[in-house]
This record gives structure tokens, sequence and C-alpha cells, in this order.
């Protein structure tokens, strides 16, 4: 069994309103050094599967599939073995 | 002729879908549950405004994979007229049958309003009642209508002259002001390479009934289909 961390992000080209909103607001707290704030998707998922490059292979597909649009997302995977 | 109207889980303008196609448009209309396979030989598909799925994930990301979609794919890829409204835009794009995405509006704020589009081309079926360059008056009602592609698209769009509808204030000039949404071009709605599948975030089926509704302007969208059809003889 495998844990899949998934993280979704904008890619850099793409204008990220909410990432604006929350850097504007850690300036209004004081944060005046805070720059560049993105917003993205954290998601876990488990794996039934021992075979490493298949846990990958399956994470891989789900993410260009359905848990990201490669329009405006990249991902990035990160795989933990679990028993 | 016959109108289907997909009803997704979180689909809420489908009964004004409905009223507007029989009751101003005086055509036949049924629903299509999403989880069936069947378009009960409908003309057209409609897939409705709303929030499918809550708007998990992204708008419109998981309804495209409803076992419905793979019949209205089916059906747009045989050339049949599709039509997707603020929730179905997002749908359309999601599965691929209209190019772009429909990120987050600039201002944060869900926008619910009356807006003007300007009527950048009325040669196809689905503004085909429209006049070119005519301003007309439909209601938006969205959180995530900012029409967003990568810059080859975008210009794809422009020289092919699909950008059907656009943003602008009451004189027609697609300003930024006149931009609800941050859209690139003030895109409000656009069709395929082929013509058959639309894609609009205003809400025709809204400001189709003139006693209920005051306005009448989005039924040009319906009468362009019905009328294009006729002259099909379909």
């Amino acid at each position: 069994m495998y844990t899949a961390k998934i993280t979704v992000t904008l890619r850099p080209a793409i204008l990220d309103v909410q990432g604006k909103a929350v850097e504007h607001a850690l300036h209004s707290l004081g944060y005046g050094g805070v720059e560049h704030v993105r917003m993205g998707k954290f998601i876990t998922l488990q794996i039934a599967t021992d075979d490493q490059k298949e846990a990958k292979r399956i994470s891989d597909e789900a993410c260009a599939k359905l848990l990201s649009n490669p329009i405006i997302e990249d991902f990035s995977v990160a795989l933990e073995r679990i028993g | 002729m016959k109108f289907g109207i997909v009803q997704f889980p979180g689909s809420n303008c489908d009964h004004d879908a409905l009223w507007a196609l029989q009751h101003n448009l005086g055509q036949e209309a049924e629903f299509l549950w999403h989880k069936g396979s069947d378009l009960k030989n409908a003309d057209v598909i409609v897939l409705p405004g709303g929030f499918s799925y809550g708007d998990y994930l992204r708008t419109g990301a998981i309804a495209r994979f409803s076992p419905i979609m793979k019949e209205v794919v089916r059906f747009a890829n045989a050339g049949g007229p599709v039509i997707g409204i603020c929730n179905g835009f997002q749908i359309l794009c999601e599965s691929g049958l209209l190019p772009g995405v429909l990120m987050r509006n600039t201002s944060l704020r869900f926008v619910c309003k009356y807006v003007h589009l300007k009527v950048e081309n009325a040669d196809t079926m689905f503004s085909g009642s429209c006049l070119p360059g005519q301003v007309i008056e439909i209601p938006i009602a969205h959180g995530d209508g900012n029409f967003v592609c990568d810059g080859a698209v975008l210009k794809e769009l422009q020289d092919s002259n699909r950008i059907v509808f656009r943003y602008c204030d009451a004189e027609g000039n697609a300003t930024e002001e006149a931009n609800p949404n941050g859209s690139m071009m003030n895109i409000a709605g656009i069709v395929n390479k082929r013509g058959n599948v639309f894609g609009m975030m205003p809400h025709p089926e809204r400001a189709c009934d003139r006693q209920l509704m005051g306005r009448s302007d989005g039924a040009l969208i319906f009468r362009s289909i019905v009328e294009h059809a006729s002259v099909l003889g379909v």
C-alpha cells in the first residue's frame, strides 16, 4: 500500500487572484515582507499496490485526468510506502 | 424540435431552461438524468447552469465524468448541437469539447446582474437570430466565469471568429469596466471549430419570458438554434 501526497499548483503564468487577496491580507497584518503568495491544493490518497511504479503510474494518471487541469495547473506526487 | 436538458446533482437552472424552451419558445423539451445513457432522441443538448457536484475540485471537473457525458461527447462529435450555459460552459471546457477554462472571477466575488453582450459573430447556429454587432442584455450569475486560455488558443479563437459574445457597455464597447469577471478579451461565449458546441456564461434562459423577467433577449439564442434547424429541415 502506498500513500500519494499530491500537490496541485497554478502554473506560474496564471494570475492567482486568491493568492493576491491573501497576500494583501498578510500585508495588512503587518507582514510587509511577504510576497508571491500562491494558492494550491493538497490531496492525499491511498493506492492498494506494493509496486511503487504502479502507484506512480496510477497517481500521475489520476492527476492528469481529474485532479488537475493541465491548461492552468501543474502537479507533483510524493509516494510513501505504508506497509 | 426536441431539447434534452441534462440534470446533474447540483444543477439549478434546469427548470428555468425547461420553462424557457417549452413556454417561451414553444419547443419540446425533456430532462436527461446524469446517470442515464439515453439522450432520448433529443435534437439539441442543453447543459444547464448550477453547481454540479458542489463545484468540488474545479467547476465542472466531476460532472464531465457523469455517465451521460459519454453520450453527449459522442453526440457532439457526430455534429449534434450542444449548448452549455454557465456551469454547462464550465463542463464543456473541462470535457475538452471547448478550449480554455473558467477560473475564479478576478474580483473574487460572485456576480449576479444584467450585463450587456456584443454579438461578435451572428453567423453561428446559436446567434443567427441576432444582428452582427447587436448589443443584448442577459444576466450573469457566477463566481467562476473568468475565461482563460493560452495565447495560441486565443489567437485561433479570434482568427476563426469563434468568439460569439463579449461583455461590453451599453454602447457596445468591450471595456475593462464592462468585464464582470476578468475574462480574456471580455469573452462571454465561444463556439467550437465545427460550430456545433457553444458555451456562454450569461443565462439566456433567465431572459426569455418578458412577462416574468421584463426582458427577452435570451430568447434570441434559443430561437437561433430553432431557426437554424428549421432551415436544415430537422
